[in-house]
């Protein structure tokens, strides 16, 4: 309802709650459009495999920087709408770390399970990356409105885990690095904003108790 | 635990191809007009050596040490390369390096020889007589390459500057120029970058230095004008773009060593039974097969056991990795 209200107000510029759902659903999945065209098209560069992998972890990373940002731009911007995209942008980052995992599982190990266990277990940067994944898992379990209403307060702990997790991604990044670390640091910056800002609202709820 | 290395029954025939046949082939390709640039250019059919005829360095002896394997396609050896002096992305060199110019250049040789000095390009490649050589090239990151050489043996080099008694080890260093190689600027390695080999692995007949690949000089993004390959080794040993040559008497720090000593050791000979801490190195991917197929087991040595493994009889190849 309110959506019909809201859009005469916002109808001339960008920000328009009725397109907003469909408009970032449709923007977080041109990278992986982009990639599918490149596949067919030889654009993928001389190592494929290499490419995939890596837009993939790089995609489920930005669109887990986009959902961690919707909070703080509906507080401190005011951009409240964008509460209606929060659970979507955290759905399509869990795709992109499915079909991250999954292009490791293909083009880097070919299904070759008894190498992947060895890997999970071996290598400290997949073992992160794989623990990531998995902790993921109960986030999107639990992401219906249902499950929200069953656990109640528990629910929003339970998300919550968002918080570490992030953390997680992008140690995962910096140990798979080999020795240029512009990337990954300006992407834990993004992040330490993100998470610091979290922590600033919890302390000043402190104190004014 | 041992490290089994490969006899020389265990190594195909069809890997390492006589002389004879390499001759033979040319004489094939040359009857059926595959000289010709026009059809050279067709790209990429079975006969992909027909493509190293042309060029500058046409008539090259072939060499005995060749690989029979299928050639990599010159524009994957030139369009993907780890040349951090040109920007860490594999895609930079090719950009970057494009206005780089090699000429002229000079080479310094010094340390334990009895005849040092500093040459120009043109005479210090002057006296061998190059060859072509086609080689694996595996990447410590799991990817592999064939690629057909233009060099001499370093063996070859070395004799000529008589290195003395002391020289146990022969270290190789890479141009610092930010100017030329504006890679250079951001300090994500220790510059220049330097490599290194024991006096008796740069002896060893594989071990080239290259001036030229595909018939023609080397891009600037593959090393111009001047690079190492040691074939049975990662590929970072092959150090590119070579200002100086020393000859030591203790065992050179090289610079991948420097920054990850537990990652990257002196010798990082290609081994697929001793990985690489953050990933496996069992298994490579040859550049240009499709992405989706398997990749391919990794050679003990990267296929060259029979001439090197004596190198190293009696090592921990662990230890010693």
């Amino acid at each position: 309802m309110d959506t019909v209200i809201n859009s005469n107000k916002y109808s001339s510029s960008l920000y328009n709650p009725a397109l907003i759902k469909p408009a970032v659903f449709i923007l977080c999945l041109l990278p992986l459009m982009n990639l599918v065209w490149n596949g067919f098209n030889q654009g993928l560069g001389v190592n494929p495999a290499e490419t995939i992998i890596r837009t993939l972890g790089d995609w489920a990373l930005y669109i887990l920087l986009f959902t961690l940002a919707v909070t703080p731009l509906r507080k401190i911007a005011g951009l409240t709408a964008l509460i209606r995209v929060r659970r979507m942008l955290g759905l399509i980052m869990f795709f992109y770390a499915s079909l991250h995992l999954l292009a490791y599982v293909w083009f880097d190990q070919y299904f070759d399970w008894n190498e992947i266990v060895k890997d999970i277990i071996k290598r400290p940067f997949i073992t992160l990356g794989f623990a990531t994944f998995i902790l993921l898992i109960p986030l999107v379990l639990t992401s219906t409105n249902k499950m929200m209403k069953r656990l109640k307060r528990r629910w929003k702990t339970l998300h919550q885990m968002i918080y570490p997790i992030s953390l997680m991604a992008v140690v995962h990044y910096f140990w798979m690095t080999r020795a240029d670390f512009r990337q990954p640091v300006i992407i834990a910056i993004i992040l330490s904003g993100l998470l610091a800002y979290r922590l600033f609202v919890y302390f000043k709820k402190q104190q004014s108790i | 635990m041992s490290i089994i290395i490969k006899s020389s029954d265990d190594i195909l025939p069809s890997e390492i191809t006589d002389q004879k046949v390499f001759e033979g082939r040319r004489e094939f390709i040359k009857k059926i007009g595959f000289g010709s640039a026009a059809l050279l250019t067709g790209g990429h059919i079975s006969l992909s050596h027909a493509k190293t005829a042309a060029g500058k360095y046409s008539d090259l002896p072939k060499s005995a040490f060749s690989a029979a394997d299928k050639l990599t396609d010159f524009s994957d050896v030139s369009g993907y390369n780890n040349f951090y002096e040109f920007g860490t992305s594999k895609y930079d060199p090719a950009q970057k390096a494009k206005s780089f110019n090699s000429d002229p250049w000079s080479v310094a040789i010094e340390g334990e020889v009895e005849k040092p000095g500093v040459f120009n390009l043109e005479d210090f490649i002057k006296p061998y007589a190059l060859e072509e050589r086609i080689y694996r090239f595996r990447c410590v990151e799991g990817w592999s390459m064939v690629i057909p050489w233009v060099g001499f043996p370093l063996a070859d080099m070395i004799k000529q500057f008589k290195p003395t008694s002391k020289a146990k080890y022969v270290e190789f260093v890479t141009l610092y120029d930010t100017k030329r190689m504006p890679g250079q600027v951001l300090k994500v390695l220790p510059w220049p970058y330097t490599e290194g080999l024991r006096i008796d692995e740069a002896m060893n007949p594989l071990t080239l230095m290259a001036v030229g690949l595909y018939g023609n000089d080397l891009p600037n993004q593959n090393g111009a004008p001047i690079r190492l390959v040691v074939p049975w080794k990662y590929g970072f040993k092959s150090i590119k773009s070579i200002v100086k040559i020393r000859f030591t008497e203790h065992q050179p720090l090289s610079t991948w060593n420097k920054i990850g000593p537990k990652e990257y050791g002196f010798y990082s000979n290609v081994n697929p039974q001793v990985d690489h801490p953050r990933w496996s190195q069992k298994t490579e991917r040859k550049i240009g097969e499709p992405f989706w197929a398997p990749k391919h087991d990794t050679q003990i040595f990267n296929g060259y056991a029979e001439q090197v493994a004596h190198l190293y009889a009696g090592m921990d190849l662990k230890k010693n990795f």
